[in-house]
């Protein structure tokens, strides 16, 4: 398959006083053009890293990112990164926010960048994708939190970029706006291909969306596993899918391995000794 | 009730009138002040100093606070200078002052500066540095150059804070007007009420921090005004 991104042994240390703190060890794995693999794991294992990394904010210690065959250096605009909270502009309006990228100059210096009316009018399109026509002119603080999370997604696609970065995009939203949020993404993917790395905490959310699902272990960051998730197409997936059996199983499946890798369990260990002396200590004595 | 309970201390003459003098004796002598026009030219002069003084300050604070705060070196570099800078007392530079810039306007606009200046610029790199750093790092990840990020994301987000840094530190430039006034002015309320002091006249005393008080309530409402109309997305957390 056509391989948009390739990371190659890739490695992440950071020096602290105490030695060297190993967040990422080598790490290889690769993304086929139009594929939407999800990334998760327990907290601290370096996911987010990751993903940074691959947008370029980091640099990797030793190893390699290809976008497209070329190893990248820095961020740029063939990889759009979509954040939990906090990237809207509050000074533009939702259709300005969309068409951000059209200020900037290097969208033009591209050769085979599209002109910038027919960005224009993409800008547009994905607003309207978006259910956001009628807020168009509202800031994002009139916004709820999943509105300005759909200006974002648009604002990244407006570009088309060859990689759509997403770092725990659902994370700030609740449990009904999520789901929603899930189902406008699907038809996102069935409309435009686009290439997609996701980065999530929410196994479910990680199941239900992706292709692909890489299980990251902690201490230090390391792939443990690889979970290809054969659900139905995009546009044929409900919330009914999630109560099936095959999608339990497969959610089950991947949360036992985040648990067995998490060191979840000498805490609750930890817990139990805890709560054994407790429990002896406020004992009545007869 | 301010006012009336100043008012009723007074006219019950619970503290002698040198201490503090009764409102009425501050309002004639306001008129009287006003009518021989010296009032208004003291102020105008007075706030003439201090707008000279503060946009002076303003006007190279900015683009500097503005690379500070974006730049990690240029930060490193000034940082050390800045921040022993502004615990220099700007009233121990008056005698400095004087044999810098001599006995004309420029030396009480100097000490103006030099008191509202350094705090400036840190203030001012400092409401950049508090942009939030997706609204940097989707900037960069949507291709734009560091001097675009500069231009299109820091100064235009940290733009609200840093017009309340201003509209904070010009309330500063008026207490160092006092100050400035010392090195030997011979017009400006500052000065007036120096002179009133040594003459004992209270009144007139109250008459000048009166209305330095309301110049600066005034100036003061105007730019929160200014400030909601510019920036009317700011203030809601986006």
């Amino acid at each position: 398959m056509n391989q948009t991104l390739i990371v190659q042994a890739l490695c992440k240390w950071f020096t602290a006083t105490e030695g060297r703190f190993d967040a990422l060890c080598d790490i290889s794995f690769g993304v086929g053009a139009g594929e939407f693999v999800a990334i998760v794991g327990a907290s601290g294992c370096g996911k987010s890293t990751l993903l940074r990394i691959i947008a370029g904010l980091e640099q990797p210690s030793s190893g390699a990112v290809l976008v497209d065959q070329r190893a990248i250096t820095g961020p740029g605009c063939d990889r759009a990164m979509v954040f939990q909270d906090y990237s809207l502009y509050p000074w533009l309006t939702v259709l300005e926010n969309i068409r951000f990228s059209l200020r900037l100059r290097s969208g033009f210096r591209a050769a085979d960048s599209a002109p910038a009316q027919s960005v224009a009018e993409r800008a547009v399109l994905l607003m309207e994708l978006m259910g956001l026509t009628r807020v168009r002119n509202a800031h994002p603080h009139e916004l709820s939190g999943g509105m300005r999370q759909r200006v974002a997604i648009a604002r990244a696609l407006l570009r088309k970029p060859q990689l759509l970065l997403m770092d725990e995009p659902f994370g700030a939203l609740d449990a009904q706006t999520r789901e929603v949020m899930h189902d406008l993404i699907l038809h996102i993917v069935a409309l435009e291909r686009p290439t997609i790395v996701f980065v999530t905490h929410d196994v479910e959310e990680a199941v239900y969306l992706a292709d692909r699902v890489i299980v990251l272990a902690p201490g230090p960051g390391r792939i443990d596993s690889v979970w290809p998730i054969g659900l139905s197409p995009a546009l044929e997936r409900t919330q009914d899918l999630k109560r099936s059996a095959a999608f339990l199983a497969a959610a089950r499946e991947i949360l036992d391995r985040i648990r067995a890798t998490s060191g979840l369990q000498s805490d609750l260990d930890a817990l139990r000794r805890l709560t054994g002396h407790a429990m002896r200590a406020v004992t009545p004595v007869m | 009730m301010w006012i009336a309970a100043w008012w009723a201390v007074t006219a019950l003459q619970l503290i002698d009138p040198l201490f503090l003098p009764s409102p009425g004796a501050v309002v004639r002598r306001f008129g009287m002040w006003l009518r021989d026009g010296g009032l208004l030219q003291d102020a105008g002069i007075s706030i003439f100093r201090v707008t000279a003084g503060f946009l002076l300050s303003a006007a190279i604070a900015l683009p500097l606070g503005l690379v500070i705060g974006a730049y990690r070196p240029v930060r490193a570099f000034f940082e050390p200078l800045l921040e022993f800078a502004r615990y220099l007392p700007a009233v121990a530079f008056v005698p400095m002052v004087l044999l810098w810039a001599g006995i004309g306007e420029s030396s009480k606009i100097l000490v103006i500066w030099i008191g509202t200046f350094f705090q400036m610029v840190i203030m001012l790199s400092e409401d950049v540095g508090r942009v939030p750093t997706p609204q940097v790092e989707t900037a960069r990840t949507l291709g734009a150059s560091g001097r675009e990020v500069v231009i299109l994301v820091l100064l235009r987000s940290a733009m609200p804070a840093m017009f309340d840094t201003l509209r904070i530190t010009l309330g500063w430039a008026w207490t160092y007007l006092v100050v400035a006034e010392l090195v030997a002015a011979n017009s400006g309320l500052g000065y007036a009420i120096l002179k009133a002091q040594r003459f004992l006249q209270t009144d007139r005393i109250f008459v000048g921090i009166i209305v330095i008080g309301l110049i600066g309530l005034g100036t003061d409402q105007a730019l929160r005004w200014l400030h909601r109309r510019l920036f009317p997305w700011a203030g809601a957390r986006p």
